[in-house]
């Protein structure tokens, strides 16, 4: 995968998928080492998010890498006009490797095609965040021990959640089937739907959550957030529909995880934190032991 | 001897002739196609009646032929373009335009959050229906389908 950019998560195969997946694993049972030693990475946040930034830095550093960047376009050349285009000809020079997070959507694929080395996809709008898909993929093999015939609940929402729909995609792959539950207003767009008949995949729609979660291994939660919402009434009928609380998870399988991206607002109560199901703190630091193992595989270091 | 005077079109010896072309699209299929670069003696006519399309128009370029796929280009603005190859002012070959795989540059991306609507970045799209034509964005991965297509 040397030199490869990583853009969207349809850009790698499922045996490259399963190649970081591994490696990975390797880093989460060695997170320190010299491995970027002498490296630059140059991490450019067009629009903050702090969260996806320090997990980067993170796993840049514990790996002796060096990091030059800027973290929101304020204190960019942006702001003196400056285009995508030329910001990333000048810092293709200055790095081994560019991570991006940018809100025009398709801003990385084009990055990917104008920089030297290569391009990871730290956001582009709505439309993907592939590091956090296999983050999130890591975290279910890691806690069901397989990424096959699994039970995967999408809750909160659907509708605009680009990791909801990234990770729906990717675990298309394995055979999963889905359940989604989200208000009306917030459902899983069609043409998600019609990808996971076409591939002949079972999934439920449901607008509360039930009994039926006791069948499920990962219930994934999302924020469903206020300014979605046309009206504000609707919101206020729906905002406690999709909390989380700790007695709902009575009668739910042992090997059950909850996963959140985060950050958490309310949709998971707090009194869910101390139950060994919820599972999100964990998949942050996951998040830096993936991150490793992406920068290092694209750099044609392991 | 009594000049008749006729105004339409004239015939040419050898070259292309486009014909059923939408009237409204005649000056973009000049652009894709880069008419208004080439040295040939061109003769367009325009809102011609036409039973299919209402009005039509027709370009006639003298002395030059085209690559289907430079052709081809022209699919999104004249699909049912017709071409006939003349040589020695005969019909030699007929052809119909095809829409292609993948189309670059031409179309606009619907998606106004897309970058390519806000850096010089030529579009790319790949044809994910043929019939009524649907474009995915190489760059931000959304559909554009024929009602909301707009040309560059």
């Amino acid at each position: 995968m040397k030199n490869r950019s990583l853009v969207s998560i349809d850009d790698f195969s499922t045996e490259e998928i399963l190649r970081i997946l591994d490696l990975t694993e390797e880093f989460e049972r060695e997170p320190t080492s010299k491995l970027l030693e002498g490296k630059v990475v140059a991490t450019l946040f067009f629009e903050p998010s702090t969260r996806t930034r320090l997990s980067f830095e993170s796993a840049i550093n514990r790996l002796g890498g060096k990091i030059v960047g800027f973290s929101d376009a304020s204190s960019s050349s942006v702001t003196k006009g400056e285009t995508l285009n030329d910001t990333i000809r000048t810092v293709t020079n200055y790095c081994d490797l560019i991570v991006m997070r940018h809100p025009s959507e398709g801003s990385a694929r084009f990055a990917s095609e104008i920089a030297t080395v290569p391009v990871i996809n730290a956001g582009d709008g709505a439309n993907q965040h592939p590091t956090q898909t296999l983050l999130d993929l890591y975290s279910i093999r890691k806690t069901q021990g397989t990424l096959n015939d699994l039970n995967i609940f999408l809750v909160g929402d659907l509708k605009y959640g680009r990791t909801v729909h990234s990770l729906m995609m990717a675990m298309s792959r394995w055979n999963a089937t889905f359940n989604f539950i989200s208000p009306e207003e917030l459902k899983m767009p069609d043409e998600f739907k019609l990808y996971l008949d076409n591939l002949g995949l079972k999934y439920y729609e449901h607008s509360d959550f039930t009994d039926i979660v006791s069948r499920a291994d990962i219930i994934y939660m999302t924020r469903v957030q206020k300014e979605r919402f046309s009206d504000p009434i609707e919101y206020e009928k729906v905002k406690n529909v999709y909390v989380l609380r700790n007695s709902m998870l009575k009668n739910t399988k042992p090997n059950l995880r909850i996963l959140h991206p985060l950050p958490r607002v309310n949709e998971i109560h707090q009194d869910v934190d101390s139950n060994p199901k919820a599972y999100y703190f964990e998949q942050a630091l996951n998040g830096v032991f993936t991150r490793q193992a992406i920068l290092c595989s694209l750099l044609g270091i392991k | 001897m009594k000049v008749t005077k006729q105004l339409s079109v004239s015939a040419i010896e050898n070259g292309t002739v486009i014909d059923h072309v939408p009237a409204k699209n005649l000056f973009k299929v000049i652009q894709i196609l880069g008419l208004d670069k080439i040295d040939s003696q061109i003769t367009f006519g325009t809102n011609l009646e036409s039973k299919k399309l209402g009005r039509k128009a027709i370009i006639k370029i003298s002395g030059h032929f085209f690559q289907d796929e430079d052709i081809n280009r022209i699919a999104l603005v004249a699909p049912d373009a017709k071409l006939n190859i003349i040589r020695d002012y005969e019909v030699v070959e007929k052809k119909v335009v095809v829409v292609p795989d993948t189309i670059t540059g031409i179309a606009k991306c619907m998606n106004p959050k897309c970058i390519t609507n806000f850096e010089c970045v030529t579009t790319r799209f790949r044809v994910v229906s043929k019939k009524n034509v649907s474009l995915k964005c190489h760059y931000c991965e959304k559909i554009t389908n024929q009602e909301n297509m707009q040309m560059t």
